[in-house]
């Protein structure tokens, strides 16, 4: 088999150059790459473009690199728990794409199954639209929408091997596979990172051909947004 | 007045049995709170999940399952799991039965806005347009009037649109109303102790009144 690991976020992203095209996996701050995050933090690089659902909050997350003014451009469907974000977009320092969140992930989805395009009803009548191309089927209107790829997608996984066959855990797993088949170059950071073999290749959900670098992660914080108990 | 907890209990009573349903976030949330025990029905989340569970204790609180408002969660037995482009294929394509969420403005022909404030609130519309352009059945679960005392049921939107044509039913403070496709709020229950000409003061867009209103019931 061919070994992916690296190891560590360091050396992950090390190439990494300014104004590359990143796509980060998560749903709010579930599922999101914390190592590589900041890892980013501390390389000198500026004019990225992030594609990932959300912008993180204020303090953590994508909000780190937003902070530190290293973005230029967020591709995203909901940004709102995030103030620096909203700042920035107001000032007009930040450019922002908001597209639907189904748009989103099939745009990903497309993007790395090599469907350059395809309709969805989602957003027809709305500003959404604005230049693209409308077409009826069985007398319904859908919208043309284009794939998106990265040169770089950035995911979190529960479990990988060096092979990097990737298994994800609960509602962590979100955008991160489709977001690992759609950059050119697939960073996935683990929580547990096993030797070929020990996973059971009926419970792979990212076979390892998607990824090209794989390494073990540590002190995951995995912070809660939104903490909510049933007595 | 409804409460908002009154309003998902009355949603809760278009429930079928049978059903698969998004809930979006704020009242439609309360929405599963209330729904009939002997009713099997699946909650999706767009976040990755079929069959959302109550709310955690402290000890089983899990970084790694929330809902798509953020919320920690808990699974049932016969959940499932899944990415971001699943999700929103069972959301398109039509396997999820009915989905109920918040509006700021609808109008007489069902367009829904609830995404953006222009130069005030720019947040994005997440999964709402996949969701309104994809179902056959949308509840949408709002405040009659806005705190100023201006109806949010209005002849056109004022605000940028979410979805066009979309809304089916609306379940407000003061009124159950359907929409028609012809274009009107067809009154159909009143918020008890509201009479029909307060919520004619309220709704400025076509409202078609016909025969005797009654008083929505709770069980």
């Amino acid at each position: 088999m061919i070994d992916k690991t690296v190891k560590d976020a360091k050396e992950a992203v090390a190439d990494i150059p300014s104004d590359s095209v990143l796509m980060m996996g998560g749903f709010g701050l579930c599922g999101i790459p914390e190592n590589c995050i900041q890892a980013l933090l501390e390389k000198e690089i500026k004019g990225l473009t992030i594609i990932s659902n959300n912008a993180g909050v204020d303090d953590f997350g994508i909000g780190l690199l937003l902070q530190k003014r290293m973005v230029r451009k967020m591709i995203s469907s909901y940004v709102g728990e995030n103030a620096e974000f909203e700042r920035q977009l107001l000032s007009g320092e930040l450019e922002v794409d908001l597209i639907p969140q189904g748009t989103l992930a099939e745009r990903v989805r497309a993007g790395g199954a090599g469907i350059p395009a395809f309709y969805t009803p989602a957003g027809v009548g709305t500003e959404v639209a604005q230049g693209k191309e409308v077409r009826e089927f069985d007398g319904k209107l859908y919208l043309m929408e284009s794939w998106l790829k990265a040169d770089f997608s950035i995911v979190k996984a529960w479990k990988g091997d060096s092979s990097g066959n990737l298994i994800f855990r609960g509602t962590a797993r979100n955008f991160n596979p489709v977001m690992a088949t759609a950059g050119r170059i697939c960073i996935a950071e683990v929580e547990e990172l096993v030797a070929d073999g020990e996973l059971d290749p009926n419970e792979i959900h990212t076979p390892g051909i998607f990824v090209q670098r794989i390494f073990q992660g540590k002190n995951y914080e995995k912070r809660i947004e939104k903490r909510t108990v049933s007595q | 007045m409804l409460t908002k907890e009154q309003i998902a209990k009355r949603i809760a009573k278009e429930v079928k049995d049978g059903q698969y349903i998004n809930l979006g976030i704020g009242i439609p949330t309360l929405v599963a709170n209330y729904i009939p025990k002997n009713l099997n029905v699946v909650l999706q989340s767009e976040n990755g999940l079929l069959g959302i569970g109550p709310f955690p204790t402290e000890d089983e609180v899990d970084a790694d399952l929330i809902n798509a408002g953020k919320q920690t969660i808990s699974m049932l037995p016969g959940s499932a799991l899944f990415n971001s482009a699943d999700s929103f294929a069972m959301i398109r394509g039509g396997h999820v039965h009915l989905t109920i969420l918040g509006a700021m403005e609808v109008s007489e022909n069902g367009d829904i806005a609830n995404w953006k404030i222009p130069g005030k609130m720019v947040k994005g519309m997440g999964g709402a347009m996949d969701l309104v352009a994809s179902a056959d059945n949308i509840i949408v679960a709002m405040q009659h009037c806005s705190k100023d005392g201006e109806s949010k049921l209005l002849p056109k939107c004022s605000l940028p649109i979410t979805g066009i044509k979309c809304v089916k039913k609306i379940v407000s403070d003061l009124a159950v109303l359907e929409v028609v496709s012809t274009g009107g709020f067809v009154l159909k229950e009143r918020a008890p102790g509201v009479s029909v000409d307060e919520i004619k003061s309220k709704t400025a867009g076509k409202l078609i009144v016909e025969g005797e209103i009654p008083e929505m019931t709770f069980d």
